[in-house]
């Protein structure tokens, strides 16, 4: 099967080092987006694979090619890279207009097709009449589509994004989003995709890494990294908002009781198997994970059972985010929830209220300290 | 004020200008992409008339080009001539004393140039030659401008070098400052003042394009390159 395969490292200047390992199949359209803090290496990788900067040591491989390969001191030029890359802050030429930068990387084609092709991104792109502008004149959202534009005229077998969506505004964002997505299913292209927007990680990617410091941390389908992270960092970055040092008090088949701080909490699924090895020993030491978006606020009184856990608590804090108000509460432990504005009245949600916290026993997710 | 030596002057300075951009510019390029870790040297060199007496370049240029050295004989097996005391010998003189003043704004304005952009064009499939003629040149139109008046206005003026490969030669190598010189060693004061105030009027003009071209460059360069 053809593979992209990176194995890298690359010396940061700035001290320590990016060091990757995957895979990615180039058999199907696929979106394989790369998400962590700023400084944690993502643009430097997508610039290695782009051939714009040289690794101190390891190989990248577009299926039978070889891209470049340390040890054979061979680097294959970018312009021979069948790869597009969309540079974060796009970089339109600014002597050329929309059509001439749309047209740029298709020099080789014959007029008449270059032409056919930068007007079908023209209008694709909704950049009619602006043709012969330039890019100065042009709004960022506008910038954005002709250097998108730019970069998948010439067909790019492998797309490189570097947070392509960084300067739009938020309705902009999710349109563009659709179309990228749109046109990578259509154009069957495989793309890897920085960001560090949570939005745009769970909605395109196919598969996600996630990367802090140079290091590579997890890699899966994006929905089971981020409500099953590996390590607490993983989850840190991935933005849990409840994340708890607990520890086992027993454990049977598929059922953990856990201490965390004063309080109790029961996780119940299918164990991974780290995770079956961390319960196995009654009292060790590890990181319970729970979203915000899991736990439920109700009024009632507690009942234990095995698939939920009911826990009565204080409201601490309310915390508006947005449509959301971010709901801490006292049970035991400090738990977030997060719930909408509607649910905040309805429960007359108030610093010192007494209120149930529910959350699905398959919902608390386990991490190794 | 001889018109002679006026056209004359600006024939020269034309010439000069126009042969110091086809060398200037690859030169530039290289000084400004080049790792060589000699390099400063060439840079010191291309320098080196700002600061070196016109006459000591005159000096070896006579004795470069003298009928004894191999490269004036060279040059008299082809052309005939030797070069001192030429049209031809005072070009080839006022190329190499012009040099700095038009490589310094084209390796200012090269460099001026993103080497985002150059990647980019790169990554789009150009080659590094490419990308110099579609990139860097049309985003340096500024700095060739001002390189090209720059040594223009240079030549206009130069003095030392013309009287010591050039001589005095009415037509041929009489240019507008030595014209000046020679007003006023005849006492031809009212003649002198001018030409002097001439030569004034026509440096003050030409600095002021290259500053206000100058003044614009910022603006253009600040593109999308944020």
């Amino acid at each position: 099967m053809m593979e992209l395969t990176v194995d890298l490292q690359y010396l940061l200047s700035k001290g320590g080092a990016l060091q990757v390992r995957f895979s990615v199949p180039l058999d199907a359209p696929r979106i394989v987006v790369l998400f962590g803090p700023s400084g944690s290496g993502k643009s430097t990788l997508l610039h290695c694979i782009a051939g714009l900067l040289h690794p101190a040591q390891g190989e990248i491989r577009y299926g039978e090619t070889i891209w470049f390969d340390a040890a054979r001191r061979i680097s294959l030029p970018p312009q021979r890279r069948p790869a597009g890359l969309l540079f974060q802050d796009y970089l339109l030429f600014p002597h050329l207009t929309v059509q001439e930068n749309i047209a740029y990387g298709l020099r080789r084609w014959n007029r008449a097709e270059r032409d056919q092709a930068a007007r079908r991104w023209i209008d694709r792109f909704h950049l009619t009449g602006k043709e012969n502008r330039l890019p100065l004149s042009l709004s960022g959202g506008e910038q954005q589509r002709v250097a998108l534009a730019r970069t998948l005229a010439p067909r790019p077998r492998l797309l490189l994004l570097d947070e392509p969506f960084s300067a739009l505004d938020l309705r902009t964002r999710a349109r563009v989003r659709e179309e990228v997505r749109q046109w990578v299913r259509e154009e069957r292209a495989v793309t890897l995709l920085v960001t560090h927007d949570l939005v745009d990680a769970m909605t395109l990617g196919d598969d996600l890494i996630i990367l802090s410091e140079g290091a590579m941390l997890q890699q899966g389908p994006p929905l089971e990294v981020f409500s099953r992270p590996a390590t607490p960092e993983v989850a840190r970055i991935a933005g849990v908002e409840n994340l708890l040092p607990a520890h086992v008090v027993e454990s049977s088949a598929g059922r953990v009781v856990l201490a965390v701080g004063k309080g109790r909490l029961i996780a119940v699924g299918e164990l991974s198997r780290g995770e079956r090895c961390l319960v196995a020993a009654p009292f060790s030491r590890l990181f319970v994970s729970i979203r915000a978006e899991e736990v439920i606020l109700e009024r009632g009184e507690p009942a234990q059972s095995s698939a939920r856990n009911r826990l009565t608590g204080v409201v601490q804090e309310l915390i508006p985010v947005g449509a959301q108000v971010r709901v801490v509460v006292d049970c035991g432990f400090p738990l977030t929830a997060l719930v909408t504005r509607q649910a905040v009245e309805e429960l007359a949600l108030q610093a010192g209220a007494e209120i149930t916290a529910v959350i699905k026993a398959s919902s608390v997710h386990l991490i190794p300290g | 004020m001889s018109w002679e030596a006026l056209w004359l002057s600006v024939k020269l300075a034309s010439l000069t200008s126009v042969l110091l951009l086809l060398l200037g510019i690859p030169l530039a390029h290289w000084i400004t992409t080049s790792r060589w870790r000699w390099k400063f040297l060439v840079e010191a060199v291309v320098a080196l008339p700002i600061v070196l007496p016109p006459t000591v370049l005159g000096f070896y240029l006579l004795v470069a080009f003298g009928p004894r050295s191999p490269l004036g004989s060279a040059y008299e097996g082809i052309v005939g001539t030797t070069l001192p005391f030429t049209f031809g010998g005072l070009l080839v003189a006022s190329i190499l004393y012009s040099l700095p003043f038009a490589v310094q704004p084209l390796a200012t304005a090269f460099s001026g140039v993103s080497p985002r952009l150059v990647e980019n064009s790169w990554v789009l499939g150009e080659s590094r030659r490419r990308t110099f003629f579609r990139i860097v040149l049309p985003l340096s139109k500024q700095g060739i401008m001002t390189a090209f008046i720059l040594s223009f206005a240079h030549t206009l003026g130069e003095f030392g070098v013309v009287l010591m490969i050039g001589g005095n030669i009415p037509g041929v190598t009489r240019t507008l400052s030595i014209d000046l010189y020679d007003q006023v060693q005849a006492l031809n004061h009212r003649a002198a003042a001018e030409t002097a105030f001439f030569l004034l009027l026509l440096s003050f003009f030409f600095l002021s394009i290259v500053t206000y071209l100058n003044r614009n460059q910022r603006r253009v360069n600040d593109g999308t390159d944020r």
